[in-house]
Order: structure tokens, then C-alpha cells, then sequence
């Protein structure tokens, strides 16, 4: 691999950051909306939900950054994704309006609570589920003729995709109950605990699976994996991710808080660092390089400003906001 | 090419709801923020606790007002690309930067701040928590700043290349593209009607409960804010529109023109067409009501100056007129009402009778969601009036698409429309429910849990009905109609 330390090199990174940090952050507030079901009505909902509402807004916004910064560092794989993927995005976001007023609806309304929490948690599951795909559909690549998406309908629809959504689904449910192991005590936090082992076992088995076939996907990906020099880029991934999987079930079976929440981010990272070697230099397979689909370089100092002025703010107020927040979650919620 | 055409209108008439729907939250939450920190405000420096009481009132709606307005937000930064994708990547370089510049400066600062403004009063303390509340409306500002620009920049596009390859390039100048001609006009409008909006929502809230109880101390406090509002910010913002129409005029006449119903041009004065009904076939306005000249008054500051009619633009480069031309006059219409209750508010207030004058109160309620009708229709007019082009005399609407067929269109439209009924109507609903219970001495905040006594701090509780939160739904609906 060689890397050119240029703009776009540095907006794919930020780009990555973007993507990352949204699908850490909303990634355990989806989770949660996905194991919701599991809690039981009453307080363990109330706690479950307490412990994300005064940040998920927050969490979600990195999704309109890493849209929002596509367009306006990479608009032309902006223009061809999502037309390519159009039913998952559309999906995504009608799955994002339920839950996103839950959050404040199931207050307001407890004569129909139960239809709030139940829209809580398709709403997650589905914007979990065309989350993932967009991303197999991404990775198996998509056809762009003269600027355009030139694919048809349904080229989303594979079984590959089928296996990156459902792999998305479980690292969020991995992420979500780690949270709740840290943000909960008592039983609801076996319980959280004893979900958040079953998620990572879903995780690893569904996160191997798709590493192997991003190996026989591609010819082009099998090289870069299997042969030399790349190999040795490439292989330190799939080692550290073993290590840190072996870690995060020992924090699981022992009486921890925090730990198997930042191991299943970390475990999380190297997956997507993963699929970054995997991808790399394509923000579009086969096609589109990050230089193709770059935007001008006016563009991008312009905004580079822009990131270097407010990233350290947004990043420093976010964490203050998480830290008034901090330490368990009571039982009368907040107010 | 009858498919093609079809899933452009479609594609239309999905951006034109999901839009739509989406405005009217922003419209008031823009408002409801900057209120929410004037009377948080106000109870720091007074220490009078009716101004919590009325924070912590509307904070509740705010809440979901807010909600709303993210998700279905989140949703309009991604129609750009699924179905105008080639206007993405034509205009991307000049648009999508100013569309990350809201993100990284307006979008994090107000879902950063939220949580601590709903829920984080007893945890900061009150001066942070003000600090809170304030970022949260300073972003809502911002946020208007930057996706009007955007709006702007597609209506009067300035400071650009053309690239090689076809894309819209950025020239020397950002400062030039963010401040384009139309952009401080449309800024000050829309801001200003966001306000309006409120002001007039607060006051159909408390002119509903002084009609029901006129000692209300509380819904006297709204009422009379709310009416200051209305009394200074209306003609200001008739002012305002005046100004941002004579831009129009100057960079987008046929908008105008279709505003005015002028199909012909006028060489000595045109007049002004209060009401009639447009006729694109035959290319006049047919019952027209006119006050002669007097559009030239208006336009021109001169009777007698020459006005160009739509007869002077290629008929393909015209906008649909009727459409135009109604909702100019709503949207006036609207304004000058809202002017009439200001003044007849100041009325009221001269003869000491703001809150014992049902008549005005009853007229403030039917008022109440003119806002959002007068902010659509203004919408309408502006975004209709610059077709056929959705970067104006550059990218015509029709060359921005997706390449997407009919029904793929058709089934997410279908899919949006029943999801936002669904949705936002539920929302709508609880936002009534609130606004119905009257606000009164000791009002709750946000809260979240109904599994015991939950207690604001030094604040008694009201008779309990509920366990929890008295601000839900009953669980029973037949004990909502006798609890009344």
C-alpha cells in the first residue's frame, strides 16, 4: 500500500473517524433498542433507556457528519452510493424517525407505551440491519457508468450483504450491553452481562464470517491479505482483533463495569480497520479511488479549517456532557 | 421517457413533503429555544418563579418539538443523495462544505447541549445550565445560517467555476459563495418568521387558558409576551419581506413576476393584482382585482416605472404562476393579520383590558398555527417561483435527479408519507396534550420514569393522578374526558 499523505488521504481519514465514531456512539444506543425486548417492563426499560437519553442525539449526529462530509468531501460517492443502496437508506432513515421519537414518546404516552417500545426497537434493528448491508453492498462493489450508479435494483441483496447486516446488528447488541454492564447494577446488570456474551459470541462468529469471504469475494482483497509485502501490513488485524476477543470474554465472565464496554470498542476498531486495509484506496470497489471521487482541493482546505477548529470543541463539550452523566443510572431517571 | 418524467415528479414531490414536514419543526424550535433562554434568563436575573414554571412548560415541548425536527432532519441531508444524486455531485464541491460547516458548528452544539438542557438541571447547577440552554438556541441559529446559505447560493449562485468534468467548483472566494445576494435577505426572513411562528403559538397557548381562566398569572405572562412579540417583530418583518422581495426582483424577476400574476409587461406603471385567478392558457389573470400602478410603487418606489411581465421570458424558463401567485398572497395575507393582533394587542394593552378581552384571545387562538402556514406557503412561493431551475439558470430541476425508476420512488414517497402521518401526528398530538394542561406554580420538567415519586428540587407536587409524570397521556383515555 502506498500512502500519499495528501487532502484526500486526510479526508478519507476523517471521513473513517466519522463513520467510526458514529457507529461506536449510536452503535450502543441501536444495541440497546435492540435487546430492549429482553428487559423487562418497567424499571429495567425506564434505567435501559435513562442511560442513553441525554446523549443519543448527540450519537446520531455523527451520522449526518459522515453523510454530511461524504457529500462535500467525496459528493460523487455520495451521488453513486446512495442511489445504489437507495431502499437500505430509505429503510435506515424511517427506522431512525421511530427511534428516534421514542426516546420521547414512550414518556409521553404510557396508555401506548408498549407500540412505543416495540417501534424502539424495529426502528433500531432496521436502521441497524440496512446499516450493515449499505456497507457488504459497498464492499462488494457497485457499478458506475459515466458518473452514475449503473447497477439495478436489487444488487444490495446478496447473501454477503445478509451477513454484514446481521454482523452489524450483533456489534451493536455487543456494544449495547457492554454499556449497560457499565451503566447498570444488581440484576439488571447480570442480565446485561449475560446478553453482552451472547453478543460477542454472535460478534466474532459473524465478523469471522465475513472477513473470509471478503477473502474469496475479491481477488483483488485475497491479495492483499494473503500475499507479501501486504501481508505483513495486513496480518497484526486479525491478531490484535484475536487478543482483544480473548480479553473482552475474560472481562465478560468476571465481575467488571467498564472494561468489556471499551474492549468491544476496541475490538470494533480493528474490524473496521480491517475492512480499511480491505478497501483501501476505493471509497467505491471496484471503481472509484478517493482521488476520483475527491472533491476540489478548495473544497476540502476550506473545510479542513473548519475540522480543525471545531473537532476539538465538539469532541471536548461531548465529553463533558457524557461526563455530567456519568456513574450509574438511578432508578427514578433523570430530572 | 413518460417513466422518466414520472420519477421526477415523483422525486419532486417527495422532496416538497419530506421538506415540508420538516421545516415546520425547525420554524418552531428555532423560536421556542431562543424563548426558553429569555425566560430562563429572566428567572436568573428576577429570581421570580414563574418564569421556570413557564420554562419548564415549554421545555417539555421543546423536547419533542426537538425530536422531531432531528429525525426528520436527518432525513433531508440524505434525499440529496438518493434522489437528486446528480445534482450531488454536480454542485457538491460548492454546497456540501457549507452543508458540513452546519454539521461541525450548528448540529453537534445543539444535540451536545440538549441532554443537559433537558436533563441536566439539578447536575450542573443553574448558571451552566443556562450556559446549556443558551447553545442549544445559539444553534438553531446557526444551523439557519448555514442551510440558508446553501438555499440562497441555489437561488442566486455566485463564486463558482466550471470543472472540467462538469462540477460546479468553488472560486477564490468562500466568503463570496456563503455570502451570496439573496443569502441576508432570506437569513433575516427566515429567522424573524421562526419567531413570528412561536410568538403566536405562545400566544394561542395562553390566550387558550386565559379564555378558560383569565386570573391565570401564568398564561398572562405567556399571553403578554407572546404579544410584545407579535407587536414589535410583525412589521418589522413586513419590512423585512419588502426588502427580501426587491432582491428578488433584481436577481430572480420571474419569480416576481409570477408573484405578481404579471404575464404581460407594463411600460407605464404596473399594477398591483391583490386577487384573481391566474390563467396560464391564456397567459392573464382572469377577475383580477387591481390597484393600478401601485406595483410599481411597491417594486419600483415609482408610479410610473417600467415593469417587465413573464411575456419577456421563454415560456420554458417560466415558473408554474399559480402556485406561485397563491402562495405569495397566503403568506402576505398572514402577515398582515399578524400585524392586526400586534396592533390590537397594543390596543388592548392601552385600555388595560390584554387580558380581559375574549374576543381578542379567541382571535390570538385561531392565529395560533398561522406561523407555520405563512412559513410553508412563503417556502412554496420561493422554491416554486425559481423553477425550472434548482440551481438558478444553471442546473435545471430536471437534470438533477437520480437515476432511479418511477416505482422505486413511488413505494419510498408512499413509505414517507405514511410514516410522517404515523409520527408526527402522534407528536403533534402530545404537543396539544401539553399545551391543553394550563401551566401553573410548580411545573415539571423533563422527566423520565414513572416507577416512583419523582420530585423537582424545593418544588410540591401536584395532586397526583398518575404515579410519576403528570404531564402523560392517562393510561385510561375515559378517565382523560372526566379528568376534564
Amino acid at each position: 500500500m502506498d500512502v500519499n499523505v495528501d487532502l484526500t488521504t486526510i479526508w478519507a481519514f476523517i471521513i473513517a473517524f466519522a463513520v467510526f465514531a458514529y457507529v461506536v456512539m449510536d452503535g450502543f444506543d441501536l444495541g440497546i433498542g435492540i435487546l430492549f425486548p429482553t428487559f423487562d417492563v418497567g424499571p429495567e426499560r425506564d434505567r435501559a433507556m435513562n442511560s442513553i437519553a441525554p446523549v443519543w442525539d448527540g450519537n446520531e449526529t455523527w451520522l449526518v457528519l459522515g453523510g454530511g462530509g461524504l457529500f462535500a468531501a467525496f459528493p460523487l460517492a455520495y451521488a453513486v452510493i446512495l442511489p445504489a443502496t437507495y431502499p437500505l437508506i430509505i429503510a435506515m432513515l424511517l427506522g431512525l424517525v421511530f427511534r428516534g421519537v421514542a426516546f420521547e414518546y414512550r414518556w409521553r404516552d404510557p396508555g401506548h407505551r408498549r407500540y412505543w417500545d416495540a417501534a424502539f426497537t424495529g426502528g433500531s434493528l432496521v436502521a441497524a440491519m440496512a446499516q450493515g448491508m449499505t456497507l457488504g453492498a459497498l464492499l462488494q462493489g457497485i457499478e458506475v457508468v459515466d458518473r452514475s450508479y449503473a447497477g439495478s435494483w436489487f444488487d444490495w441483496f446478496t447473501p454477503y450483504t445478509l451477513l454484514t447486516g446481521l454482523g452489524t446488528v450483533a456489534v451493536y447488541a455487543l456494544l449495547g450491553a457492554t454499556w449497560l454492564v457499565w451503566k447498570l447494577e444488581g440484576d439488571s446488570q447480570h442480565h446485561a452481562r449475560s446478553l453482552a456474551k451472547k453478543a460477542a459470541w454472535s460478534t466474532l462468529v459473524l465478523m469471522g464470517g465475513v472477513s473470509l469471504y471478503n477473502v474469496f469475494l475479491n481477488a483483488e482483497y485475497a491479495e492483499r491479505w494473503l500475499t507479501a509485502p501486504e501481508i505483513y501490513f495486513a496480518a497484526p488485524v486479525p491478531i490484535l482483533t484475536a487478543v482483544i476477543a480473548i480479553a473482552l470474554l475474560r472481562a465478560l465472565s468476571v465481575d467488571r463495569h467498564s472494561k468489556p464496554f471499551w474492549l468491544s470498542i476496541a475490538l470494533f476498531f480493528f474490524g473496521m480497520a480491517g475492512l480499511g486495509v480491505t478497501m483501501w484506496p476505493y471509497v467505491v470497489p471496484p471503481g472509484l479511488t478517493i482521488w476520483d471521487a475527491a472533491a476540489p482541493e478548495r473544497s476540502q482546505i476550506f473545510m479542513l479549517v473548519g475540522v480543525a477548529i471545531t473537532m476539538p470543541l465538539i469532541i471536548a463539550y461531548t465529553a463533558w456532557a457524557y461526563w455530567v452523566f456519568r456513574g450509574k443510572v438511578a432508578d427514578e431517571g433523570y430530572h | 421517457m413518460f417513466e422518466q418524467l414520472d420519477a421526477l415528479l415523483l422525486a419532486r414531490i417527495q422532496f416538497a413533503f419530506t421538506v415540508s414536514f420538516h421545516f415546520i419543526f425547525p420554524a418552531f424550535s428555532i423560536g421556542l429555544a431562543s424563548y426558553l433562554a429569555v425566560l430562563e434568563g429572566l428567572w436568573l436575573k428576577t429570581g421570580k418563579s414563574i418564569y421556570l414554571d413557564l420554562f419548564k412548560y415549554w421545555l417539555k415541548i421543546f423536547a419533542i418539538a426537538f425530536a422531531m425536527g432531528v429525525v426528520s432532519g436527518i432525513v433531508m441531508s440524505y434525499q440529496f443523495g438518493t434522489n437528486w444524486s446528480k445534482f450531488s455531485d454536480i454542485a457538491g464541491p460548492v454546497i456540501g462544505p457549507l452543508m458540513a460547516y452546519e454539521v461541525l458548528t450548528a448540529f453537534f452544539l445543539e444535540a451536545g447541549f440538549l441532554g443537559v438542557m433537558l436533563f441536566g438541571m439539578n447536575k450542573v447547577g443553574k448558571k451552566l445550565h443556562f450556559a446549556a440552554t443558551l447553545m442549544v438556541a445559539i444553534g438553531t441559529f446557526i444551523s439557519a445560517f448555514w442551510i440558508l446559505s446553501v438555499n440562497s447560493w441555489m437561488q442566486t449562485p455566485v463564486g463558482y467555476e466550471i470543472g472540467a468534468n462538469g462540477q460546479y467548483l468553488p472560486g477564490e472566494s468562500w466568503w463570496d459563495i456563503v455570502f451570496n445576494p439573496s443569502f441576508p435577505y432570506r437569513l433575516v426572513h427566515t429567522v424573524i418568521a421562526a419567531y413570528l411562528t412561536t410568538a403566536f403559538v405562545v400566544g394561542g397557548g395562553g390566550a387558550w387558558h386565559l379564555l378558560k381562566d383569565r386570573t391565570n398569572l401564568h398564561a398572562r405572562k405567556m399571553f403578554s409576551m407572546a404579544m410584545w412579540m407579535a407587536a414589535i417583530v410583525a412589521p418589522i418583518q413586513i419590512f423585512a419581506g419588502d426588502m427580501h422581495g426587491l432582491n428578488t426582483l433584481e436577481h430572480q424577476p420571474q419569480k416576481v413576476m409570477a408573484m405578481e400574476g404579471h404575464y404581460e409587461s407594463h411600460p407605464n406603471g404596473a399594477p398591483l393584482i391583490l386577487f384573481g385567478i391566474p390563467n396560464s392558457e391564456e397567459k392573464r389573470v382572469d377577475y383580477a382585482i387591481e390597484i393600478p400602478k401601485a406595483s410599481s410603487l411597491i417594486l419600483k418606489h415609482d408610479l410610473n416605472a417600467p415593469l417587465a411581465g413573464l411575456d419577456t421570458i421563454p415560456d420554458d424558463e417560466e415558473p408554474p404562476v399559480g402556485i406561485v401567485f397563491w402562495s405569495f398572497r397566503i403568506m402576505v395575507g398572514i402577515g398582515f393579520a399578524m400585524l392586526g393582533i400586534g396592533a390590537w394587542s397594543l390596543f388592548a394593552r392601552f385600555r388595560k383590558k390584554l387580558y380581559d378581552w375574549p374576543l381578542l384571545h379567541k382571535a390570538a387562538l385561531v392565529m395560533a398555527p398561522s406561523g407555520f402556514i405563512a412559513v410553508l406557503a412563503g417556502w412554496i412561493t420561493t422554491e416554486v417561483g425559481r423553477q425550472p431551475y434548482v440551481i438558478y439558470n444553471l442546473l435545471r430541476t430536471a437534470d438533477a435527479a437520480s437515476p432511479l425508476d418511477a416505482p422505486a420512488v413511488a413505494a419510498s414517497l408512499l413509505a414517507f408519507v405514511i410514516v410522517y402521518f404515523v409520527v408526527f401526528g402522534a407528536g403533534v398530538w402530545y404537543i396539544l396534550h401539553l399545551m391543553h394542561k394550563p401551566p401553573h406554580a410548580g411545573e415539571y420538567g423533563v422527566k423520565r420514569g414513572d416507577t416512583g415519586p419523582i420530585r423537582t428540587a424545593g418544588i410540591t407536587p401536584g395532586p397526583s393522578q398518575n404515579p410519576g409524570d403528570p404531564d402523560t397521556l392517562p393510561r385510561d383515555h375515559e378517565e382523560a374526558t372526566d379528568g376534564r
